[in-house]
């Protein structure tokens, strides 16, 4: 029985790119409890909506994450079009659904990077971020921005992705597949990356249920919960099937989401393919009345747009409930008997986004 | 082409009675607390708890209209997780609730404002 | 850029941004931008950094956390904020919670304009900074040996 001591963890830390902090009580090197406080990102933009009206809160949602960025702003107009009523077409669904996937590869090869520097590996943070890049350009050909594109609106998209454009993002990601391959290999067979991830920060499925984890760490968990099989956007025409790991550990986690990034692939080439011609978006009239909530996947797992409306311009109330938020309980029971040195790849495991989290 | 589940999304209305019967409820039918959420509407509290079903797909929210003066119990009790919302509710918008199992007293978000989201309403 | 003596220290903080110009200020040190070909170096103690690179503005809860950042960087240091909510505070300037730019709260040499700020401005910005940086450290190091010449002359 060692003597219990408090180790306070961030806000400025090397290996979190967001600030949190949390206070961990420790007995010799075993961290016994973890009291997260958080708020050091806390803007309330949620509170912008009695100043910008619900067209121009579309951008404000977006920025709510610059690593999410088009899903936020993708929830938010799906639950405003579910309010007024508004059917997008074929192709803006498909469009959508394009940048959707690909953002989440993005996000995905981002925390494999981080979750790379965490152990220690930083060549192989450099390679993940350097196959990002890759993404990033995509994006900027198609939609000019890198992190926050701004191309959705109330009713659709605003660009198009000519056919050209789509075969030169095919052979691009044809590319990175078998790049992928090569980093999947280090990451799921190498012993020293085995070492650091195996039977590291274990939740079993009841565990993950009993605190309501989502997304890729729940799905790591076992439970089987993934929102775009609710179909949004172009989802109801495309054949996938939610990637799912029964053991719960740190390894599972990340095999869940190398996976998902072949999943990804496959979206995007079968999206491709179905994708009509036609607009890309319907023009909007009028003022929304009455409420909805949208639940939409993200690379972190399922966010919840909550928007209310009166018939004016001005919303009632327009709530973002993100996944960390709803993870943050389960990487404190992680934390809970994990060593001291484990805890910065644990707080990592739920790809933690603090700035969704505190909005 | 694969399945999809898309249900509606189901709205109950609740009295503040009721609340802890109701959540009893969801929880001996395995739902997930989803998020629960406030806002003020006419100068009342409009506070949806909402439960995701897995596999279904289902989405239930309770929905509580309440006096901005009326006193709520937490439904910690039930599902422990829920004190990250329960205190952002308190904190946010000053919603009477007691018993958090894990009570920040408004030192979740550490904002100098009082309850901005409540006050601006009393301002217009 | 004229020929660089020393090879300063980054820090990097996230004030309260939306995590948009923090990638990017990570993507600039990666491979395909490298901002360290200019010879700065990231590190995450700011007690070995010279140059702070803040992104997002400044709300209640932070604004001690960068004032004891910036109090506990060595002399001289340079204060770079990238990002147009580190400049102004951006899209959230109107939010409850938020303050301002990083200039109501600590000394700026160089704002980067952009939403998120291209890595292109950002590598413009940190040039700029390790030329500032250059020029505070000769301007440091004559005021140090005019101290001391004058002590001797005592």
């Amino acid at each position: 029985m060692g003597k219990r001591s408090v180790i306070p963890f961030g806000p400025q830390h090397p290996v979190l790119p967001e600030p949190i902090h949390l206070d961990l009580v420790i007995e010799d090197e075993k961290v016994i409890e973890a009291v997260p406080s958080i708020g050091f990102v806390h803007r309330g933009l949620e509170s912008l909506v009695e100043k910008k009206d619900f067209n121009e809160m579309t951008y404000v949602v977006e920025r709510t994450c610059g690593i999410c960025s088009f899903m936020h702003g993708m929830g938010y107009c799906e639950s405003l079009e579910h309010i007024m009523n508004v059917e997008v077409p074929d192709r803006g669904k498909f469009l959508r659904t394009i940048w959707c996937e690909l953002s989440r590869m993005h996000s995905h090869l981002l925390w494999l990077g981080l979750l790379a520097d965490a152990f220690g590996f930083e060549s192989l943070f450099y390679q993940c971020w350097r196959m990002r890049e890759k993404i990033l350009d995509i994006f900027e050909l198609t939609t000019g921005g890198r992190c926050i594109f701004s191309v959705n609106k109330i009713g659709g998209v605003l660009k198009d992705i000519e056919p050209d454009m789509m075969r030169t993002i095919l052979s691009v990601l044809d590319d990175m597949e078998k790049e992928i391959l090569t980093i999947k290999k280090t990451f799921l067979e190498d012993y020293t990356v085995e070492s650091r991830l195996k039977n590291i920060g274990v939740l079993t499925k009841q565990q993950a249920h009993d605190l309501g984890c989502v997304g890729p760490f729940g799905r790591a968990s076992g439970l089987d919960i993934d929102m775009r099989k609710r179909g949004y956007a172009a989802y109801p025409y495309i054949d996938f099937e939610p990637i799912t790991s029964d053991i719960g550990d740190s390894y599972a986690r990340c095999y869940v989401r190398i996976s998902e990034l072949f999943q990804s692939i496959d979206i995007i080439r079968q999206a491709s393919s179905k994708m009509p011609s036609g607009d890309i978006s319907v023009p909007v009239k009028g003022n929304p009345e009455g409420e909805y909530f949208m639940r939409v996947e993200q690379p972190r797992g399922e966010a919840i747009y909550y928007v209310k409306a009166n018939g004016t311009k001005f919303l009632d109330r327009m709530r973002v409930r993100t996944p960390t938020f709803a993870n943050l309980p389960g990487m404190l029971e992680t934390l809970k008997g994990a060593d001291l040195a484990d805890v910065p790849l644990l707080v990592l495991t739920i790809d933690p986004c603090i700035s969704c989290t505190e909005r | 082409m694969s399945e999809v589940i898309c249900p509606d999304n189901e709205l109950i209305e609740i009295t503040p009675e009721n609340l802890l019967n109701k959540v009893m409820e969801m929880k001996r039918q395995g739902l997930r607390l989803s998020q629960a959420c406030a806002a003020v509407v006419n100068e009342k509290y409009e506070l949806s708890y909402s439960f995701a079903q897995e596999g279904t797909y289902r989405y239930i929210t309770l929905r509580l209209v309440i006096d901005t003066s009326v006193e709520i119990p937490s439904i910690t009790e039930f599902y422990p997780y829920a004190f990250l919302y329960e205190n952002e509710m308190k904190e946010l918008f000053g919603v009477k609730i007691k018993l958090i199992n894990l009570d920040y007293n408004d030192k979740l978000y550490r904002i100098k404002e009082e309850t901005p989201f409540l006050k601006k309403k009393e301002e217009q | 850029m004229a020929k660089v003596k020393r090879s300063p220290w980054l820090l990097h903080y996230d004030g309260s941004s939306c995590n948009g110009c923090d990638i990017e200020v990570l993507a600039c040190l990666t491979p395909v931008y490298d901002v360290e070909r200019f010879g700065v170096v990231n590190t995450g103690d700011p007690m070995q950094a010279d140059i702070l690179l803040i992104t997002g503005g400044i709300n209640t809860q932070n604004q001690e956390v960068v004032r004891q950042l910036y109090n506990q960087m060595p002399r001289p240091k340079v204060v770079v904020a990238v990002g147009v909510c580190a400049c102004t505070g951006g899209v959230f300037k109107e939010c409850y919670n938020i303050l301002g730019g990083a200039d109501t709260t600590i000394p700026v040499d160089i704002y980067v304009p952009g939403c998120a700020a291209r890595p292109q401005a950002i590598i413009d910005g940190v040039v700029k900074a390790v030329e500032l940086f250059q020029q505070r450290s000769d301007e440091h190091e004559a005021m140090i040996k005019e101290k001391r010449r004058n002590k001797k002359g005592e």
